[in-house]
């Protein structure tokens, strides 16, 4: 059989089985909605200054979209860094480009690879933090129906629905923090500059946001597409801001994957 | 017709290799080109440029000039120039998270046909099937040096480029190293060994390529360069301070150098004569004057540290086949 993407994608996914940043973030991904629920448990209230915070102590299906209003500050960034800043880095770093290279793959055939394994790691890590919250939620509050951000009641069944497409909206801006992630990997072959300086685009970009008299340029901020998927939470459901994610992120992320794809292209095999 | 039209092209043709990083030009101009069956060595000092000459023969760096063809493809346009070509450059690296087996497994899916096949036999060449379960990260280097030549063998290759496979190795590694090569040679393999360890190179290699600061000062047979190279000769005298400068002045008489009470130098059998003649009259009798052997590594260091003798050169009706530079 001639190797070709899949190839090199089943053997990433391979090797993020044997390594332990892949148990770190996906650790993380199942303790912090857990420890949130025990929180919560002990609390009695959840956090009243952001949507959905009033709502978890009488819909368990409130406490993952909470979670991920707070995971886009840091959270869900430094998850996705620690696999798409590592995974060419580390290449890098045991030597190993130059055993991969010289086999039968093209170099464009392994960076398709390797990005479509750390897509698939942030999306496991998303999907797998979602559950979790979803099920210690519902132990804790309960299977219930769910207010909407419009005030009407959304039956449990279809709010469980609207949170994974929450969940796969939230995908949108992960998207483009793991070609930011691939291309601080390419570029600074240092696996741990790439997942820290993935993780401060993403405070910076959040700063940004915050400074006075750029409040014009929040719709088009990264860290403001994390928020698109509150659109589903509406009746009827909003689009604009999903629609508006998507090509927002096109344009941090594309840019970001097309350059490190020609860094990983052209780049010289000089050490290791 | 042309008879060089339909020969296959080489397993390895290189012209005007140049690569520049800034300033620093790491190879210089480097021609050499090695035929099917050859064991070629690649010799030189460390620096001299050899492992970056390598990295662009498999691809991995862009020469600054000059073209590199394997089996007559270039391996910078396509990996498939690489079919049929396996080996390492400096160290083999591995994923130290893997066992040696898992290695072998990914890197015979990267390659595909029916590599993967070939992973029970590679292990078993190289002597490591039963540590083939343990992580790499654990493996001493030369196991790694073992692994790297298992994961070559996986592409069964018609050529084999190896740098420096024994550096590192224990007596009985570095043995155990050049009886695989020469068995792979044996096996009808194309061999590029780079290295600088002369004795491993003069074992196993039929031809090789001398590169100093870059260039190459000498390529062709090993035999040819020995019998180019003339006769040294060891000199003891009872005056050496003046031998020394009659040697110097003497036609004929090359690469001369003072060692402790002794003075060496190359000369052929004529020169010889007229030196002790010469000796004589300068009032510097001659206690002993005898001839050496000359091994690769006299010829090596009087080419890569000298001024790159002409008298280490093959004779001069062999040059069309065998060049000195």
């Amino acid at each position: 059989m001639n190797p070709g993407v899949m190839t090199v994608y089943r053997w990433e996914l391979t090797k993020l089985r044997y390594q332990k940043r892949t148990y770190l973030g996906l650790g993380a991904a199942v303790l912090v909605p857990i420890l949130f629920v025990v929180a919560t448990h002990f609390r009695h209230r959840g956090p009243d200054d952001v949507p959905f915070g009033s709502y978890i102590t009488r819909s368990g299906l409130a406490i993952p979209l909470v979670i991920l209003l707070f995971g886009a500050v840091w959270m869900f960034p430094l998850i996705t860094a620690l696999v798409a800043g590592d995974i060419f880095a580390s290449e890098d770093h045991n030597g190993t480009l130059k055993t991969i290279f010289t086999r039968s793959l093209e170099r464009g055939q392994i960076f398709m690879g390797k990005t479509l394994a750390a897509s698939t790691y942030a999306i496991v890590a998303i999907l797998l933090c979602g559950t979790v919250a979803v099920i210690a939620g519902s132990i804790q509050s309960g299977f219930n129906p769910l207010q909407s951000l419009s005030g009407t009641i959304v039956s449990a069944p279809k709010a469980l629905e609207l949170v994974y497409v929450s969940l796969l909206v939230y995908l949108i801006p992960i998207a483009a923090i793991v070609c930011i992630g691939l291309l601080l990997s390419s570029i600074t072959r240092n696996s741990a500059a790439a997942v820290v300086g993935t993780l401060m685009v993403s405070l910076v970009i959040q700063l940004i946001g915050i400074l006075p008299g750029l409040t014009g340029l929040q719709p088009y901020l990264l860290s403001t597409q994390f928020s698109a998927w509150q659109g589903l939470l509406r009746t009827p459901i909003d689009w604009a801001p999903i629609v508006r994610a998507a090509w927002v992120c096109a344009l941090y992320g594309l840019p970001a994957l097309a350059a490190a794809y020609l860094v990983f292209l052209r780049r010289d095999v000089a050490g290791g | 017709m042309n008879p060089d039209a339909l020969a296959p092209p080489p397993p390895i043709e290189v012209r005007g290799l140049v690569k520049r990083y800034g300033d620093l030009t790491a190879v210089a101009g480097v021609d050499l080109t090695v035929d099917v069956g050859d064991v070629y060595g690649y010799l030189g000092p460390n620096g001299a440029g050899k492992t970056t000459s390598l990295r662009m023969m498999l691809g991995l760096i862009r020469p600054t000039a000059g073209t590199v063809r394997l089996f007559g493809r270039d391996p910078m346009l396509s990996v498939d120039a690489l079919n049929g070509v396996a080996g390492f450059v400096e160290a083999p690296t591995f994923y130290p998270y893997l066992n040696g087996r898992r290695n072998l497994e990914l890197l015979a899916a990267f390659d595909g046909g029916d590599a993967p096949t070939r992973i029970d036999r590679a292990l078993e060449t190289v002597e490591l099937a039963d540590r083939a379960r343990d992580r790499v990260g654990g493996y001493s280097h030369g196991m790694r040096q073992r692994l790297g030549i298992a994961a070559a063998l996986l592409r069964n290759p018609k050529l084999l480029l190896l740098d420096e496979p024994a550096t590192g190795l224990d007596p009985a590694g570095m043995r155990d190293m050049r009886v695989l090569i020469r068995r792979l040679a044996d096996q009808g393999m194309t061999v590029l060994l780079s290295s600088h360890l002369l004795t491993e190179v003069e074992e196993v290699c039929n031809r090789v390529a001398i590169v100093r600061s870059g260039s190459i000062v000498y390529e062709g047979e090993i035999a040819a360069l020995k019998r180019g190279a003339g006769t040294s000769y060891r000199l003891e005298t009872t005056d050496d301070e003046r031998a020394l400068a009659v040697c110097r002045a003497q036609p004929g008489i090359s690469d001369v150098r003072r060692q402790h009470d002794k003075i060496s130098f190359v000369a052929d059998e004529p020169a010889a004569a007229e030196l002790s003649q010469a000796l004589v009259e300068a009032g510097a009798l001659i206690r002993a004057m005898a001839p050496q052997t000359v091994t690769l590594e006299d010829l090596f260091f009087s080419l890569t540290e000298g001024s790159g003798d002409p008298r280490a050169t093959p004779p001069a009706q062999e040059q069309t086949a065998e060049s000195v530079r």
